[in-house]
C-alpha cells in the first residue's frame, strides 16, 4: 500500500507542477500584453467582461439543472438561440421597432418578460416530456436524449430563422463613451443593467425563498426531500423554468447587442457557457458567474490582444481550457471535491 | 444490483452465446451478401432495361452503398466506445478527420517540399508524399489510435457526463485545427478550408482505382467492414471485451474484481479510434480529397444515432442502423422528397428535415426503446433495471 500511495503523491506532484506551469504561462502572456499596450488590454477586458456577463446567464441554466438532477442539458444553448430568434421576431417583426426610441425601450422590456416566459415554458415542456421519464434511467439515456432535444431545437431555429445568419437593428442606443482611452459601448452598460438585477433576483429566489429551499433540498437528496413533503417534480420543473428564463434573457440581450441570430449559435455559445459552469464548479451558482466572466475575459483577451492567437482560434482556446480543467481540477474553482457514492 | 459478473480471468464464456452468431456462419453469410451486392452492381445493373436501372440509380446508387460502408466502419468503432465500454463519445468525428488528413498528407502532392514514393500508383515524377493506400490505411489507423489514447487519457478519472463533454471538446478542436491550419507559424499544414485534393488512386492487384471505380472500391470497403466486424466480435468475447462490459455495467464493481479500469478504457478509445481512422482514409479515397468543413459536430451525432438506433453493443444492430441512416441521409431523404414533391406538386425541402429526424430518433429510442432495434440481451436488462441507488448528490450554494 505504501508503494501505491507514493505513486499517488508523485502523480499529484506532477499534476501540481504542470498546472502551475500552465498558470504561470498564462500570467506571463497577460503581463507581456499589458506592458505592450495597456489601452488595448483594458479595451479587450471590457469586451470580454461584457461577453462574460452574457455567458453567465446561460451558464446558470446549466449549473441549476446539473445541480438538481445531475444532467448536462445539452439543449440549453439551443434554448438560448431560440430566445434570440423569438426576441428578434417580437421586437422587429411584431412591433416593428428597429431603431432606438422610447417606444423601443418599452418594447424591449416587454420582450424581456415575454422571452423569459417563452423559454421557461419550452424548458419546462422539455423536462416534462423527455427528461422526467428518464430520471431513474442510466446516465447515458438522458444525456443522449438531451442531444436529441438540442437537434430538434436547432431544427426549429432553422425553420424559424432560415439556414443562414440574419442581422437585426437594435432598439438600444448605439453610441459609446470613453474613459481614459477605453471605449465603452452603451449596450454594454445596458446588458449590465439587465443582467445584474436578474442575477440578484435569482440568488434571492434560490437562497431566501421557500421554493429555493425546496430546490436545495431536492438537490441534496431527492428521496429525503420527497419524504419531507416537498413536491420534487414541481421543484425540478421550477428549476428548469428558472434556467430557461435566464437563457431567454440572454437570447434577447445577445440579439440586441450583437444584432445576429443564427440557428447554430446556441450550440457554440452553449458549449462556452457550459465550460464556464464547469470552470466555476458545476452546481455552484456563484461559481458559474465567476467562471463565465473568466471565460469571457480569456476569450476577449485572446481575440483583442496584440500577442494572441486571434479570433479564429477562440473556440479552440475555450475548449482547451475545458480539457485542461477536466485534467487538473474537474471540480472547478469553487466546487467541492466529489465523493463517489457507492 | 443484480449484476452477475463473469469471472474476468478464468471463465471461458461460450463464444456462440456471447457473439450471438457462429463465427463461420456469419463469415459465410456476410461474404454471400457482399458478393451478391457486388455482382449486382458490377454486372446485373448494366443488363437491366433502362427503366429499372434508373430506379436503382435514383434510390440506391453505388456511391451511396460505398459511402454507407464508410459510415458502418466508423459506427462500429463508436460502438466499441459507447456500446461496449459505455463511455459516451460525442467527438468521434475527430478520428474520422484525422484518418482523412493522414490520407491527404500521405497520398497526394500536397507536400511539395519532398518527393517520397512507396508502392503508390502515382507517377514517379510527381512531388509530395505518395504511399500505397494499404500502407496509409495502417498508418491512419495507428495515428488515430494514438490520438484516441491522448483524448482518452485526461478523461479517465471523469464521470460519464464530463467525459462526453471532453470528447465533444476534442471533436471541436481537431477539425478546427484542420480548418485553421493553413498558416501554423507560417507553415501550411492542412490547406485550410480549401482542403487537400485530389488523393492518389488506390492500387489493387495491379489495377489503379480512380474515384469512379465504385465496384472495385466497394470490394475494398466491404472487406474493411468485415475486418472491423471480425475485430469487434472477437474482442467482445475475449477478456478485454468482457472487461469493457463489466465497466459499462458497474465500474466500481469491475475495479473491485480486478479489471484494470485505465488500461481497458484506453484500449476502448484506441481500438474505436482505429476504425475511425480507417474509415477516414477510406472516405478520403471515396470523395477523392479531404475537406475541413465536412467534419462537423453533426457527424458525431449521426454516428451516435446509428449506434443507438441499431442497438448499442450489438454489432449487427449497429450495421443495420448505420446502413439505414446513411442511406436516408445520402439518398433516401432527397429521393423521397423528389417523389413526394413531383407526386403532390409541393416544394418541400426534405433534406432540411434531417435535424428533426436524427434528434427525433435519439429521443424516441431513449424514451421507448432504449436498447435499439436489434437489442443486445445483456444491455437490455441493464437499461431496464430500475436503479434505486441513483439519487441526487449535487450540491447548491
Amino acid at each position: 500500500m505504501a508503494n501505491s500511495s507514493a505513486r499517488f503523491s508523485a502523480r499529484l506532484l506532477i499534476e501540481r507542477a504542470a498546472a502551475s506551469v500552465i498558470i504561470g504561462l498564462v500570467f506571463f502572456w497577460l503581463a507581456v500584453n499589458l506592458l505592450k499596450s495597456p489601452s488595448q488590454f483594458f479595451q479587450a477586458s471590457v469586451i470580454g467582461i461584457s461577453n462574460g456577463v452574457l455567458y453567465a446567464l446561460i451558464a446558470l441554466g446549466y449549473t441549476l439543472v446539473y445541480g438538481i438532477i445531475e444532467l448536462i442539458n445539452f439543449a440549453h444553448g439551443d434554448l438560448f438561440m431560440l430566445g434570440g430568434v423569438f426576441a428578434a421576431t417580437f421586437i422587429a417583426v411584431w412591433f416593428g421597432q428597429e431603431s432606438p426610441s422610447s417606444v423601443g425601450y418599452v418594447v424591449f422590456f416587454a420582450c424581456l418578460i415575454a422571452v423569459m416566459g417563452f423559454c421557461a415554458t419550452i424548458n419546462v415542456a422539455i423536462e416534462r416530456f423527455a427528461y422526467r421519464r428518464l430520471r431513474r434511467a442510466p446516465k447515458l439515456a438522458p444525456l443522449i436524449t438531451a442531444v436529441g432535444v438540442s437537434f430538434i431545437l436547432q431544427f426549429v431555429g432553422m425553420r424559424w430563422n432560415g439556414s443562414g445568419p440574419k442581422t437585426w437593428n437594435s432598439v438600444l442606443p448605439s453610441g459609446e463613451f470613453v474613459i481614459s482611452g477605453v471605449n465603452i459601448q452603451y449596450t454594454t452598460i445596458f446588458s449590465f443593467a439587465v443582467t445584474i438585477p436578474l442575477l440578484a433576483l435569482m440568488t434571492f429566489i434560490v437562497t431566501k425563498t421557500r421554493r429555493g429551499k425546496a430546490m436545495r433540498a431536492t438537490a441534496q437528496d431527492a428521496d429525503a426531500a420527497r419524504l419531507m413533503g416537498i413536491n420534487v417534480n414541481k421543484t425540478i420543473a421550477f428549476t428548469f423554468a428558472l434556467g430557461g428564463a435566464l437563457a431567454g434573457a440572454a437570447g434577447l440581450l445577445f440579439q440586441q447587442t450583437r444584432g445576429v441570430t443564427n440557428y447554430n449559435l446556441g450550440y457554440q455559445l452553449g458549449l462556452i457557457a457550459f465550460t464556464s459552469a464547469v470552470l466555476g464548479g458545476i452546481g455552484n451558482l456563484s461559481g458559474a458567474v465567476l467562471g463565465a466572466i473568466l471565460i469571457g475575459l480569456v476569450q476577449g483577451l485572446n481575440d483583442g490582444l496584440p500577442i494572441g492567437l486571434g479570433q479564429q482560434w477562440s473556440q479552440t482556446v475555450v475548449f482547451s481550457i475545458l480539457i485542461l480543467l477536466m485534467t487538473f481540477r474537474p471540480t472547478g474553482l469553487l466546487g467541492k471535491p466529489m465523493i463517489e457514492k457507492v | 444490483m443484480k449484476i452477475s459478473l463473469p469471472g474476468i480471468r478464468k471463465s471461458k464464456a461460450p463464444k456462440k452465446a456471447v457473439a450471438g452468431f457462429d463465427q463461420a456462419k456469419w463469415i459465410r453469410g456476410f461474404s454471400i451478401a457482399a458478393i451478391a451486392i457486388w455482382i449486382f452492381y458490377s454486372f446485373v445493373v448494366d443488363l437491366l432495361p433502362y427503366e429499372v436501372s434508373s430506379v436503382f440509380q435514383k434510390w440506391m446508387p453505388a456511391t451511396t452503398v460505398n459511402e454507407a460502408l464508410v459510415w458502418v466502419i466508423c459506427a462500429l468503432g463508436l460502438n466499441i466506445v459507447v456500446g461496449y465500454a459505455g463511455l459516451l463519445d460525442l467527438g468521434f468525428v475527430a478520428f474520422w478527420a484525422i484518418g482523412g488528413y493522414v490520407a491527404g498528407w500521405l497520398m497526394s502532392d500536397f507536400f511539395q517540399q519532398v518527393s517520397i514514393h512507396l508502392g503508390s500508383t502515382a507517377p514517379a515524377a510527381q512531388r509530395g508524399i505518395h504511399i500505397s493506400f494499404w500502407g496509409v490505411l495502417v498508418i491512419g489507423g495507428l495515428v488515430a489510435a494514438v490520438f484516441g489514447v491522448i483524448i482518452g487519457a485526461p478523461t479517465l478519472r471523469l464521470k460519464s457526463d464530463y467525459l462526453a463533454l471532453v470528447t465533444l471538446g476534442f471533436g471541436e478542436i481537431i477539425p478546427q485545427i484542420f480548418y485553421n491550419g493553413e498558416n501554423i507559424g507560417g507553415f501550411n499544414l492542412t490547406n485550410g478550408s480549401k482542403g487537400i485534393a485530389p488523393v492518389d488512386n488506390v492500387g489493387l492487384f495491379g489495377k489503379t482505382l480512380g474515384p469512379f471505380d465504385l465496384d472495385w472500391k466497394y470490394l475494398i470497403f466491404v472487406s474493411l467492414t468485415a475486418l472491423m466486424v471480425f475485430i469487434s466480435l472477437r474482442i467482445r468475447s475475449g477478456r478485454l471485451g468482457r472487461a469493457w462490459l463489466a465497466i459499462r455495467e458497474d465500474e466500481l464493481a469491475a475495479s473491485m474484481m480486478g479489471v484494470p479500469l485505465m488500461r481497458s478504457k484506453l484500449a476502448a478509445y484506441a481500438i474505436g479510434a482505429v476504425s475511425g481512422g480507417v474509415g477516414g482514409v477510406a472516405f478520403a479515397t471515396h470523395v477523392n480529397g479531404v475537406f475541413a468543413d465536412r467534419f462537423s459536430f453533426s457527424i458525431s451525432i449521426i454516428l451516435l444515432a446509428m449506434v443507438v438506433l441499431g442497438g448499442m453493443g450489438n454489432v449487427w444492430g449497429v450495421i443495420v442502423g448505420a446502413l439505414t441512416i446513411a442511406w436516408v441521409n445520402a439518398t433516401g431523404l432527397p429521393a423521397i422528397g423528389d417523389t413526394f414533391n413531383s407526386t403532390f406538386g409541393t416544394k418541400i425541402n426534405f433534406p432540411s428535415y434531417n435535424f428533426l429526424l436524427f434528434g427525433g430518433i435519439l429521443i424516441f429510442m431513449m424514451l421507448y426503446k432504449r436498447e435499439g432495434m436489434l437489442p443486445e440481451s445483456r444491455l437490455k436488462e441493464l437499461l431496464h433495471e430500475t436503479d434505486d441507488e441513483t439519487s441526487n448528490t449535487g450540491s447548491h450554494s
